[in-house]
Protein backbone atom coordinates (compact mmCIF):
# COMPACT_ATOMS: atom_id res chain seq x y z
CA UNK A 1 0.00 0.00 0.00
CA UNK A 2 1.35 3.62 -1.09
CA UNK A 3 0.64 6.92 -0.85
CA UNK A 4 -2.75 5.58 -0.52
CA UNK A 5 -5.64 8.31 0.10
CA UNK A 6 -9.30 7.96 0.23
CA UNK A 7 -12.07 9.54 1.03
CA UNK A 8 -16.08 8.23 1.05
CA UNK A 9 -18.48 9.26 -1.56
CA UNK A 10 -20.03 12.84 -1.13
CA UNK A 11 -17.40 13.31 1.97
CA UNK A 12 -15.65 16.36 2.36
CA UNK A 13 -12.40 15.35 3.80
CA UNK A 14 -10.23 12.15 3.08
CA UNK A 15 -10.22 9.33 6.07
CA UNK A 16 -7.22 7.91 4.60
CA UNK A 17 -4.39 10.55 3.91
CA UNK A 18 -1.37 8.97 2.75
CA UNK A 19 -0.89 5.24 4.39
CA UNK A 20 2.13 3.66 3.28
CA UNK A 21 2.21 0.05 4.69
CA UNK A 22 3.34 -3.35 3.73
CA UNK A 23 2.75 -6.80 4.95
CA UNK A 24 4.73 -9.96 4.08
CA UNK A 25 3.24 -13.52 3.56
CA UNK A 26 3.63 -15.38 7.13
CA UNK A 27 3.37 -12.21 9.24
CA UNK A 28 1.09 -11.04 11.76
CA UNK A 29 0.81 -7.19 11.56
CA UNK A 30 -1.36 -5.62 14.52
CA UNK A 31 -2.67 -2.02 13.65
CA UNK A 32 -4.44 0.11 16.77
CA UNK A 33 -5.70 3.77 16.71
CA UNK A 34 -8.54 5.16 18.40
CA UNK A 35 -12.33 4.96 17.57
CA UNK A 36 -12.14 7.30 13.89
CA UNK A 37 -8.91 6.98 13.05
CA UNK A 38 -9.75 5.23 10.06
CA UNK A 39 -9.39 2.00 10.80
CA UNK A 40 -12.29 0.00 9.43
CA UNK A 41 -11.60 2.20 5.96
CA UNK A 42 -7.91 0.71 5.94
CA UNK A 43 -9.14 -2.57 6.44
CA UNK A 44 -11.96 -2.29 3.38
CA UNK A 45 -9.33 -1.13 1.37
CA UNK A 46 -6.64 -3.78 1.66
CA UNK A 47 -9.69 -6.33 1.48
CA UNK A 48 -11.07 -4.26 -2.34
CA UNK A 49 -14.28 -3.53 -0.70
CA UNK A 50 -12.42 0.08 -0.70
CA UNK A 51 -13.33 1.57 -4.01
CA UNK A 52 -15.43 -1.87 -5.18
CA UNK A 53 -18.19 -1.42 -3.40
CA UNK A 54 -18.34 1.55 -1.12
CA UNK A 55 -17.41 3.89 -3.90
CA UNK A 56 -15.59 7.04 -3.69
CA UNK A 57 -11.82 8.39 -4.81
CA UNK A 58 -8.97 6.28 -3.62
CA UNK A 59 -5.18 7.40 -5.14
CA UNK A 60 -2.53 5.63 -4.46
CA UNK A 61 -1.76 2.29 -5.05
CA UNK A 62 -2.83 -1.06 -3.38
CA UNK A 63 -1.53 -3.95 -4.54
CA UNK A 64 -2.30 -7.52 -2.64
CA UNK A 65 -0.59 -10.96 -3.27
CA UNK A 66 0.42 -9.06 -6.57
CA UNK A 67 -2.66 -8.00 -7.56
CA UNK A 68 -3.44 -4.33 -8.23
CA UNK A 69 -6.96 -3.78 -6.50
CA UNK A 70 -7.47 -0.64 -8.30
CA UNK A 71 -7.34 -2.64 -11.73
CA UNK A 72 -8.66 -5.89 -10.38
CA UNK A 73 -12.52 -6.78 -9.74
CA UNK A 74 -14.19 -7.53 -6.58
CA UNK A 75 -14.19 -11.32 -7.09
CA UNK A 76 -10.50 -11.41 -7.74
CA UNK A 77 -9.61 -9.51 -5.04
CA UNK A 78 -11.66 -11.72 -2.32
CA UNK A 79 -10.46 -14.98 -3.72
CA UNK A 80 -7.12 -13.12 -2.30
CA UNK A 81 -7.92 -11.53 0.75
CA UNK A 82 -10.88 -12.65 3.38
CA UNK A 83 -11.72 -9.83 5.63
CA UNK A 84 -13.72 -10.84 9.04
CA UNK A 85 -15.84 -7.73 9.56
CA UNK A 86 -16.13 -5.49 12.48
CA UNK A 87 -19.85 -6.72 13.72
CA UNK A 88 -20.24 -10.37 13.11
CA UNK A 89 -23.71 -9.99 12.86
CA UNK A 90 -23.67 -8.07 9.70
CA UNK A 91 -21.62 -11.11 7.85
CA UNK A 92 -23.62 -13.52 8.34
CA UNK A 93 -25.09 -14.82 5.08
CA UNK A 94 -28.54 -14.61 5.82
CA UNK A 95 -29.15 -17.56 3.34
CA UNK A 96 -28.17 -20.66 5.38
CA UNK A 97 -30.44 -22.47 8.31
CA UNK A 98 -27.28 -23.76 10.20
CA UNK A 99 -23.84 -23.11 11.42
CA UNK A 100 -22.82 -25.73 9.28
CA UNK A 101 -23.99 -24.08 6.21
CA UNK A 102 -23.14 -21.13 6.84
CA UNK A 103 -19.71 -21.64 7.29
CA UNK A 104 -19.50 -23.69 3.99
CA UNK A 105 -21.63 -21.51 2.26
CA UNK A 106 -18.07 -19.90 0.70
CA UNK A 107 -16.86 -23.03 -0.45
CA UNK A 108 -20.34 -23.98 -1.95
CA UNK A 109 -19.95 -21.25 -3.98
CA UNK A 110 -16.36 -22.48 -5.32
CA UNK A 111 -18.61 -25.74 -6.11
CA UNK A 112 -15.96 -27.41 -3.62
CA UNK A 113 -16.93 -30.89 -3.57
CA UNK A 114 -19.16 -32.33 -0.81
CA UNK A 115 -16.69 -34.41 0.30
CA UNK A 116 -13.94 -32.06 0.88
CA UNK A 117 -16.18 -29.39 2.14
CA UNK A 118 -17.57 -31.04 5.11
CA UNK A 119 -13.83 -32.09 6.04
CA UNK A 120 -13.10 -28.69 6.06
CA UNK A 121 -15.80 -27.32 7.97
CA UNK A 122 -15.16 -30.26 10.00
CA UNK A 123 -11.55 -29.43 10.79
CA UNK A 124 -12.25 -25.32 10.92
CA UNK A 125 -14.67 -25.94 13.36
CA UNK A 126 -12.82 -28.37 15.66
CA UNK A 127 -9.92 -25.55 15.64
CA UNK A 128 -12.45 -22.99 16.88
CA UNK A 129 -14.19 -25.03 18.83
CA UNK A 130 -17.51 -24.44 17.97
CA UNK A 131 -18.76 -27.72 16.35
CA UNK A 132 -21.57 -27.89 19.00
CA UNK A 133 -23.17 -25.07 17.29
CA UNK A 134 -23.07 -26.56 14.09
CA UNK A 135 -26.51 -28.07 14.15
CA UNK A 136 -27.96 -24.26 15.46
CA UNK A 137 -29.11 -21.23 13.37
CA UNK A 138 -26.74 -18.54 12.85
CA UNK A 139 -28.74 -16.48 14.02
CA UNK A 140 -29.50 -18.15 17.76
CA UNK A 141 -26.08 -17.75 18.72
CA UNK A 142 -24.47 -15.05 21.04
CA UNK A 143 -22.12 -12.30 20.05
CA UNK A 144 -19.16 -14.42 20.80
CA UNK A 145 -20.27 -17.66 19.21
CA UNK A 146 -21.26 -15.65 15.89
CA UNK A 147 -17.85 -14.05 16.01
CA UNK A 148 -16.21 -16.93 15.86
CA UNK A 149 -18.32 -18.35 13.14
CA UNK A 150 -17.82 -15.38 10.80
CA UNK A 151 -13.68 -16.02 11.33
CA UNK A 152 -14.69 -19.62 10.58
CA UNK A 153 -16.38 -18.72 7.60
CA UNK A 154 -13.01 -16.73 6.13
CA UNK A 155 -10.27 -19.38 7.72
CA UNK A 156 -12.16 -22.00 5.38
CA UNK A 157 -11.52 -20.01 2.58
CA UNK A 158 -7.94 -20.07 3.58
CA UNK A 159 -7.49 -16.60 1.77
CA UNK A 160 -3.27 -15.63 1.11
CA UNK A 161 -4.05 -12.44 3.16
CA UNK A 162 -6.35 -12.32 6.26
CA UNK A 163 -8.03 -9.07 7.62
CA UNK A 164 -8.99 -9.44 10.77
CA UNK A 165 -11.52 -5.85 12.12
CA UNK A 166 -11.71 -5.73 16.18
CA UNK A 167 -12.04 -10.22 15.80
CA UNK A 168 -12.47 -10.87 19.47
CA UNK A 169 -14.13 -7.63 20.62
CA UNK A 170 -17.53 -10.14 21.26
CA UNK A 171 -15.24 -12.66 22.72
CA UNK A 172 -13.93 -13.79 26.66
CA UNK A 173 -10.49 -13.91 27.47
CA UNK A 174 -9.86 -17.45 26.32
CA UNK A 175 -11.88 -17.08 23.00
CA UNK A 176 -9.47 -14.04 22.82
CA UNK A 177 -6.92 -16.31 23.20
CA UNK A 178 -8.01 -18.83 21.02
CA UNK A 179 -7.96 -16.70 17.95
CA UNK A 180 -4.91 -15.28 18.36
CA UNK A 181 -3.15 -18.61 18.54
CA UNK A 182 -4.87 -19.43 15.32
CA UNK A 183 -3.69 -15.97 13.92
CA UNK A 184 -0.07 -16.79 14.39
CA UNK A 185 -1.05 -20.64 13.10
CA UNK A 186 -2.01 -19.52 9.91
CA UNK A 187 1.13 -17.01 9.52
CA UNK A 188 3.12 -20.03 9.83
CA UNK A 189 1.68 -21.62 7.14
CA UNK A 190 2.16 -18.21 5.24
CA UNK A 191 -0.67 -16.29 5.61
CA UNK A 192 -0.28 -13.03 5.63
CA UNK A 193 -2.79 -11.82 8.78
CA UNK A 194 -3.50 -7.72 9.08
CA UNK A 195 -5.35 -7.40 12.66
CA UNK A 196 -7.59 -4.52 13.72
CA UNK A 197 -7.37 -4.61 17.77
CA UNK A 198 -7.46 -2.60 20.89
CA UNK A 199 -6.59 -5.86 23.25
CA UNK A 200 -2.89 -4.51 23.84
CA UNK A 201 -1.76 -7.45 26.05
CA UNK A 202 -2.45 -10.02 23.04
CA UNK A 203 -0.67 -7.87 20.50
CA UNK A 204 2.36 -8.06 22.49
CA UNK A 205 2.33 -11.63 22.74
CA UNK A 206 1.40 -12.28 18.99
CA UNK A 207 2.20 -9.59 16.42
CA UNK A 208 5.13 -9.49 14.56
CA UNK A 209 4.64 -5.56 13.75
CA UNK A 210 2.98 -3.45 15.17
CA UNK A 211 1.05 0.01 13.25
CA UNK A 212 -0.60 3.18 14.90
CA UNK A 213 -2.59 4.41 12.53
CA UNK A 214 -3.55 8.36 13.88
CA UNK A 215 -5.59 10.69 11.41
CA UNK A 216 -5.36 8.59 8.59
CA UNK A 217 -1.74 7.92 8.73
CA UNK A 218 0.48 5.37 9.72
CA UNK A 219 2.19 7.86 12.79
CA UNK A 220 4.25 5.04 14.15
CA UNK A 221 5.51 0.93 13.69
CA UNK A 222 7.53 -1.30 15.30
CA UNK A 223 7.77 -4.16 17.46
CA UNK A 224 5.04 -4.12 19.80
CA UNK A 225 7.00 -3.54 23.02
CA UNK A 226 8.86 -0.65 20.93
CA UNK A 227 5.59 0.98 19.92
CA UNK A 228 3.51 0.55 22.95
CA UNK A 229 6.11 2.24 25.19
CA UNK A 230 6.02 5.50 23.04
CA UNK A 231 4.99 8.25 25.10
CA UNK A 232 2.25 9.60 22.56
CA UNK A 233 -0.14 6.37 23.08
CA UNK A 234 -2.86 8.10 24.64
CA UNK A 235 -2.45 10.95 22.48
CA UNK A 236 -3.32 8.43 19.74
CA UNK A 237 -5.69 7.10 21.66
CA UNK A 238 -4.36 3.65 21.30
CA UNK A 239 -4.44 3.79 25.56
CA UNK A 240 -1.82 1.65 27.44
CA UNK A 241 -1.75 -1.83 29.25
CA UNK A 242 -1.90 -1.29 33.29
CA UNK A 243 1.86 -3.11 32.98
CA UNK A 244 2.59 -0.23 31.19
CA UNK A 245 0.82 2.04 33.40
CA UNK A 246 1.99 0.96 36.57
CA UNK A 247 5.86 1.64 35.18
CA UNK A 248 5.30 4.83 34.36
CA UNK A 249 3.58 5.86 37.59
CA UNK A 250 6.21 4.08 39.39
CA UNK A 251 8.72 5.72 37.26
CA UNK A 252 7.15 9.26 38.01
CA UNK A 253 6.95 8.24 41.67
CA UNK A 254 11.29 7.45 41.37
CA UNK A 255 10.36 3.62 42.59
CA UNK A 256 11.97 2.78 39.11
CA UNK A 257 14.45 4.57 37.11
CA UNK A 258 13.93 6.69 34.48
CA UNK A 259 15.98 4.90 31.97
CA UNK A 260 13.23 1.76 32.45
CA UNK A 261 12.15 0.32 29.21
CA UNK A 262 8.71 0.32 29.96
CA UNK A 263 6.66 -3.54 29.74
CA UNK A 264 3.73 -4.33 27.59
CA UNK A 265 2.79 -7.58 28.56
CA UNK A 266 2.82 -10.16 32.05
CA UNK A 267 6.41 -10.95 30.98
CA UNK A 268 7.79 -7.25 30.65
CA UNK A 269 6.55 -6.43 33.96
CA UNK A 270 7.85 -9.61 35.64
CA UNK A 271 11.20 -8.85 34.37
CA UNK A 272 10.64 -5.07 35.26
CA UNK A 273 9.68 -5.58 38.87
CA UNK A 274 11.12 -8.20 40.29
CA UNK A 275 14.32 -6.37 40.26
CA UNK B 1 -38.83 2.61 47.95
CA UNK B 2 -35.79 0.99 47.34
CA UNK B 3 -34.86 -0.29 44.04
CA UNK B 4 -32.87 -3.66 45.15
CA UNK B 5 -33.14 -6.70 42.54
CA UNK B 6 -33.97 -9.50 44.26
CA UNK B 7 -33.80 -12.97 42.30
CA UNK B 8 -34.87 -16.11 43.67
CA UNK B 9 -34.25 -19.60 42.52
CA UNK B 10 -34.43 -18.30 39.05
CA UNK B 11 -34.39 -21.06 36.54
CA UNK B 12 -34.41 -20.29 32.48
CA UNK B 13 -34.89 -23.31 29.76
CA UNK B 14 -35.50 -22.12 26.51
CA UNK B 15 -38.44 -23.38 23.82
CA UNK B 16 -35.86 -25.72 22.89
CA UNK B 17 -35.29 -27.48 26.16
CA UNK B 18 -32.04 -25.96 26.98
CA UNK B 19 -31.52 -24.79 30.44
CA UNK B 20 -30.15 -21.66 30.50
CA UNK B 21 -30.09 -20.43 33.50
CA UNK B 22 -29.83 -23.77 36.45
CA UNK B 23 -30.98 -21.77 39.88
CA UNK B 24 -30.04 -18.37 40.70
CA UNK B 25 -30.26 -16.57 43.81
CA UNK B 26 -28.61 -13.50 44.21
CA UNK B 27 -29.69 -9.87 45.64
CA UNK B 28 -28.68 -6.48 44.35
CA UNK B 29 -28.78 -3.92 46.64
CA UNK B 30 -29.79 0.01 45.06
CA UNK B 31 -26.35 1.90 44.22
CA UNK B 32 -24.34 -0.98 43.74
CA UNK B 33 -22.09 -1.34 40.81
CA UNK B 34 -22.16 -4.88 39.83
CA UNK B 35 -19.96 -6.91 37.01
CA UNK B 36 -20.82 -10.13 35.99
CA UNK B 37 -18.48 -12.28 33.94
CA UNK B 38 -17.78 -15.95 32.60
CA UNK B 39 -17.28 -17.38 29.37
CA UNK B 40 -19.70 -17.03 26.30
CA UNK B 41 -22.45 -18.94 26.92
CA UNK B 42 -22.54 -18.79 30.36
CA UNK B 43 -25.86 -17.37 30.97
CA UNK B 44 -24.93 -13.56 31.94
CA UNK B 45 -26.98 -12.31 29.09
CA UNK B 46 -29.96 -14.68 29.88
CA UNK B 47 -29.60 -13.61 33.43
CA UNK B 48 -30.05 -9.71 33.39
CA UNK B 49 -32.64 -9.84 30.62
CA UNK B 50 -34.92 -11.40 33.17
CA UNK B 51 -34.78 -8.05 34.71
CA UNK B 52 -36.44 -5.91 32.25
CA UNK B 53 -38.66 -8.66 31.19
CA UNK B 54 -37.57 -9.53 28.03
CA UNK B 55 -37.04 -13.20 29.71
CA UNK B 56 -39.38 -14.18 32.06
CA UNK B 57 -38.45 -17.06 34.83
CA UNK B 58 -39.26 -20.96 34.44
CA UNK B 59 -38.77 -21.34 37.73
CA UNK B 60 -38.29 -19.02 40.58
CA UNK B 61 -39.13 -15.08 40.78
CA UNK B 62 -37.02 -11.67 39.91
CA UNK B 63 -38.27 -8.64 41.73
CA UNK B 64 -37.37 -5.04 40.70
CA UNK B 65 -38.26 -2.92 43.71
CA UNK B 66 -41.82 -3.64 44.75
CA UNK B 67 -42.98 -5.52 41.65
CA UNK B 68 -42.61 -9.32 40.67
CA UNK B 69 -41.29 -9.11 36.89
CA UNK B 70 -44.04 -11.82 36.55
CA UNK B 71 -46.76 -10.50 34.79
CA UNK B 72 -45.57 -7.03 33.93
CA UNK B 73 -44.36 -6.16 30.72
CA UNK B 74 -41.05 -4.93 29.04
CA UNK B 75 -42.59 -1.39 28.94
CA UNK B 76 -43.35 -1.17 32.24
CA UNK B 77 -40.26 -2.24 33.48
CA UNK B 78 -38.47 -0.16 31.54
CA UNK B 79 -39.62 2.64 33.65
CA UNK B 80 -37.21 0.90 35.90
CA UNK B 81 -34.76 -1.01 34.20
CA UNK B 82 -32.68 0.95 31.29
CA UNK B 83 -30.93 -2.35 29.61
CA UNK B 84 -27.94 -1.51 26.82
CA UNK B 85 -28.05 -4.12 24.21
CA UNK B 86 -24.47 -5.89 23.48
CA UNK B 87 -25.70 -4.99 19.77
CA UNK B 88 -26.35 -1.67 19.39
CA UNK B 89 -27.97 -2.03 16.20
CA UNK B 90 -30.72 -4.54 17.68
CA UNK B 91 -31.92 -1.52 19.69
CA UNK B 92 -31.11 1.34 17.02
CA UNK B 93 -34.15 2.62 14.64
CA UNK B 94 -34.80 6.49 14.77
CA UNK B 95 -33.09 8.68 11.76
CA UNK B 96 -31.68 11.23 14.39
CA UNK B 97 -29.79 10.54 17.04
CA UNK B 98 -32.02 13.91 19.07
CA UNK B 99 -35.13 10.97 17.43
CA UNK B 100 -32.79 8.28 19.13
CA UNK B 101 -32.10 8.96 22.58
CA UNK B 102 -35.23 10.88 22.93
CA UNK B 103 -37.68 8.13 22.48
CA UNK B 104 -37.67 6.48 25.85
CA UNK B 105 -38.25 9.62 27.56
CA UNK B 106 -41.09 10.54 25.29
CA UNK B 107 -42.54 7.09 26.03
CA UNK B 108 -42.62 7.71 29.60
CA UNK B 109 -44.37 10.99 29.00
CA UNK B 110 -41.56 13.57 29.72
CA UNK B 111 -42.66 17.01 28.86
CA UNK B 112 -41.09 18.34 25.66
CA UNK B 113 -38.99 20.30 26.91
CA UNK B 114 -37.15 18.23 29.05
CA UNK B 115 -36.94 15.58 26.99
CA UNK B 116 -34.71 18.24 24.64
CA UNK B 117 -32.21 18.95 28.00
CA UNK B 118 -31.97 14.99 28.86
CA UNK B 119 -30.99 14.32 25.62
CA UNK B 120 -28.28 16.85 25.29
CA UNK B 121 -27.03 15.79 28.99
CA UNK B 122 -27.16 12.08 27.93
CA UNK B 123 -25.03 12.66 24.65
CA UNK B 124 -22.64 15.01 26.62
CA UNK B 125 -22.15 12.00 29.43
CA UNK B 126 -22.08 9.16 26.27
CA UNK B 127 -18.96 11.52 24.63
CA UNK B 128 -21.48 12.51 21.77
CA UNK B 129 -21.52 16.40 22.06
CA UNK B 130 -23.38 18.32 19.07
CA UNK B 131 -24.11 14.96 17.22
CA UNK B 132 -27.96 15.70 17.89
CA UNK B 133 -28.94 16.06 14.44
CA UNK B 134 -26.92 12.76 12.91
CA UNK B 135 -28.13 9.85 11.25
CA UNK B 136 -26.81 6.89 13.60
CA UNK B 137 -26.39 5.11 10.83
CA UNK B 138 -23.68 7.63 9.82
CA UNK B 139 -21.74 6.20 12.65
CA UNK B 140 -18.95 3.86 13.32
CA UNK B 141 -19.95 0.93 15.67
CA UNK B 142 -18.57 2.20 18.37
CA UNK B 143 -20.34 5.36 18.51
CA UNK B 144 -23.41 3.71 17.92
CA UNK B 145 -22.97 1.73 21.22
CA UNK B 146 -22.65 4.90 23.06
CA UNK B 147 -25.97 6.05 21.43
CA UNK B 148 -27.31 3.04 22.59
CA UNK B 149 -26.01 4.38 25.97
CA UNK B 150 -26.86 7.85 26.12
CA UNK B 151 -31.00 6.52 24.76
CA UNK B 152 -31.03 4.09 28.20
CA UNK B 153 -29.44 7.55 30.11
CA UNK B 154 -31.99 9.81 29.08
CA UNK B 155 -34.70 7.20 30.43
CA UNK B 156 -33.26 7.92 34.12
CA UNK B 157 -34.14 5.26 35.78
CA UNK B 158 -32.84 3.44 38.96
CA UNK B 159 -31.01 0.53 37.41
CA UNK B 160 -29.31 0.71 34.30
CA UNK B 161 -27.74 -2.62 32.70
CA UNK B 162 -24.87 -2.44 30.41
CA UNK B 163 -24.30 -5.91 28.16
CA UNK B 164 -20.45 -5.55 27.63
CA UNK B 165 -20.21 -1.75 27.17
CA UNK B 166 -16.88 -1.41 26.29
CA UNK B 167 -16.44 -4.19 23.42
CA UNK B 168 -15.18 -1.78 20.38
CA UNK B 169 -14.69 0.79 22.15
CA UNK B 170 -10.93 2.09 22.24
CA UNK B 171 -9.15 3.58 25.32
CA UNK B 172 -10.94 6.75 25.64
CA UNK B 173 -14.45 5.20 25.27
CA UNK B 174 -13.78 2.41 27.72
CA UNK B 175 -12.48 5.56 30.06
CA UNK B 176 -15.81 7.37 29.36
CA UNK B 177 -18.03 4.52 30.06
CA UNK B 178 -15.61 3.84 33.79
CA UNK B 179 -17.34 7.39 34.54
CA UNK B 180 -20.50 7.16 33.09
CA UNK B 181 -20.64 3.97 36.07
CA UNK B 182 -19.07 6.23 38.67
CA UNK B 183 -21.77 9.16 37.84
CA UNK B 184 -24.73 6.16 38.10
CA UNK B 185 -23.48 4.80 41.25
CA UNK B 186 -22.94 8.44 42.76
CA UNK B 187 -26.62 9.30 42.15
CA UNK B 188 -27.37 6.44 43.97
CA UNK B 189 -28.32 4.23 41.32
CA UNK B 190 -27.33 1.18 40.19
CA UNK B 191 -25.35 -0.61 37.63
CA UNK B 192 -24.83 -3.53 36.54
CA UNK B 193 -22.84 -4.74 33.72
CA UNK B 194 -21.74 -7.65 31.77
CA UNK B 195 -18.16 -7.72 30.90
CA UNK B 196 -15.35 -9.61 29.60
CA UNK B 197 -12.78 -6.79 30.28
CA UNK B 198 -11.15 -7.35 33.52
CA UNK B 199 -8.79 -4.60 34.16
CA UNK B 200 -12.43 -2.43 33.33
CA UNK B 201 -14.24 -4.77 36.07
CA UNK B 202 -11.64 -4.45 38.75
CA UNK B 203 -11.39 -0.43 38.49
CA UNK B 204 -14.78 0.37 38.23
CA UNK B 205 -17.37 -2.37 40.27
CA UNK B 206 -18.16 -3.01 43.94
CA UNK B 207 -18.98 -6.70 43.32
CA UNK B 208 -17.87 -9.03 40.77
CA UNK B 209 -20.40 -12.20 39.91
CA UNK B 210 -18.81 -14.99 38.24
CA UNK B 211 -20.69 -17.52 36.13
CA UNK B 212 -20.22 -20.45 34.46
CA UNK B 213 -22.67 -23.18 33.13
CA UNK B 214 -26.11 -20.79 33.57
CA UNK B 215 -25.08 -20.99 37.79
CA UNK B 216 -23.00 -18.16 39.83
CA UNK B 217 -19.81 -19.96 40.96
CA UNK B 218 -18.14 -17.03 42.60
CA UNK B 219 -19.17 -13.47 44.30
CA UNK B 220 -17.89 -10.99 46.06
CA UNK B 221 -15.51 -7.66 45.85
CA UNK B 222 -13.49 -7.96 42.77
CA UNK B 223 -10.44 -8.67 45.14
CA UNK B 224 -12.76 -11.70 47.06
CA UNK B 225 -13.47 -12.40 43.29
CA UNK B 226 -10.46 -12.58 41.69
CA UNK B 227 -8.82 -14.83 44.38
CA UNK B 228 -10.57 -17.26 43.72
CA UNK B 229 -8.79 -19.11 41.41
CA UNK B 230 -10.55 -22.03 40.71
CA UNK B 231 -13.79 -20.34 40.04
CA UNK B 232 -12.17 -18.15 37.36
CA UNK B 233 -10.56 -21.51 35.86
CA UNK B 234 -14.15 -23.06 35.61
CA UNK B 235 -15.35 -19.68 34.59
CA UNK B 236 -12.70 -19.48 31.94
CA UNK B 237 -12.25 -15.74 33.18
CA UNK B 238 -8.34 -14.45 33.72
CA UNK B 239 -7.31 -12.03 36.72
CA UNK B 240 -6.88 -8.47 35.68
CA UNK B 241 -3.50 -7.76 34.41
CA UNK B 242 -1.93 -6.54 38.16
CA UNK B 243 -3.50 -9.03 39.58
CA UNK B 244 -1.55 -11.59 37.34
CA UNK B 245 1.62 -9.67 37.83
CA UNK B 246 1.05 -9.34 41.88
CA UNK B 247 0.50 -13.81 41.86
CA UNK B 248 3.91 -13.77 39.61
CA UNK B 249 5.66 -11.59 41.82
CA UNK B 250 5.14 -13.60 45.24
CA UNK B 251 2.88 -10.33 46.93
CA UNK B 252 0.28 -11.64 49.10
CA UNK B 253 -2.01 -8.74 49.03
CA UNK B 254 -4.67 -8.72 45.63
CA UNK B 255 -4.13 -5.71 43.09
CA UNK B 256 -6.87 -3.97 41.52
CA UNK B 257 -5.97 -0.81 40.54
CA UNK B 258 -2.60 1.05 39.14
CA UNK B 259 -2.68 2.77 42.44
CA UNK B 260 -3.45 0.12 44.71
CA UNK B 261 0.02 -1.36 42.77
CA UNK B 262 2.23 1.28 43.28
CA UNK B 263 1.28 1.71 46.67
CA UNK B 264 2.18 -2.07 47.31
CA UNK B 265 5.24 -1.26 45.46
CA UNK B 266 6.05 1.88 47.83
CA UNK B 267 5.81 0.20 51.10
CA UNK B 268 8.87 -2.38 49.34
CA UNK B 269 10.93 -0.16 48.46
Amino acid sequence: MTGVHYAYPDADHEVLTGVDLSVDAGQVVGIVGASGAGKTTLAKSIAGFIPHSEGGELTGSVVVDGLKVADATLAQVVSRVGLVTQNPFNQISGAKYTVREEIAFGLENLGVPRDEMSERVDAVGTRLGIRELFERSPYALSGGQMQLVAIASMMIMAPRVLVMDEPTSQLDPSGSRLVFDIVNGLADDGTAVVIFEHKLELLREHADVLHVLADGVIARSGSAREVLADPRTDEWGVGSTRFTRAARRAIEQKLLPATTALPVSLEDAKAVFSK
Amino acid sequence: MSMDIAVDGLVFTYPSGVTALGGITVSVPAGQRLAIVGQNGAGKTTLVRHFNGIFQPTEGTVRIGDWDTKGRDIAELAARVGYVFQNPDEQLFARSIRDEVGFGPKNLGVPADEIEARVTAALARSGLVGMEDTHPYHLSLSERKRVALASVLAMETPIVVLDEPTTGQDARGVALIGEVVAELAAEGRTVVAITHDMDFCAENFDRVLVMADGRVIADGTPAEAFSRLDALEDAHVEPPQLERLRTELGWAEPVMSVDEFVGQLKTRA
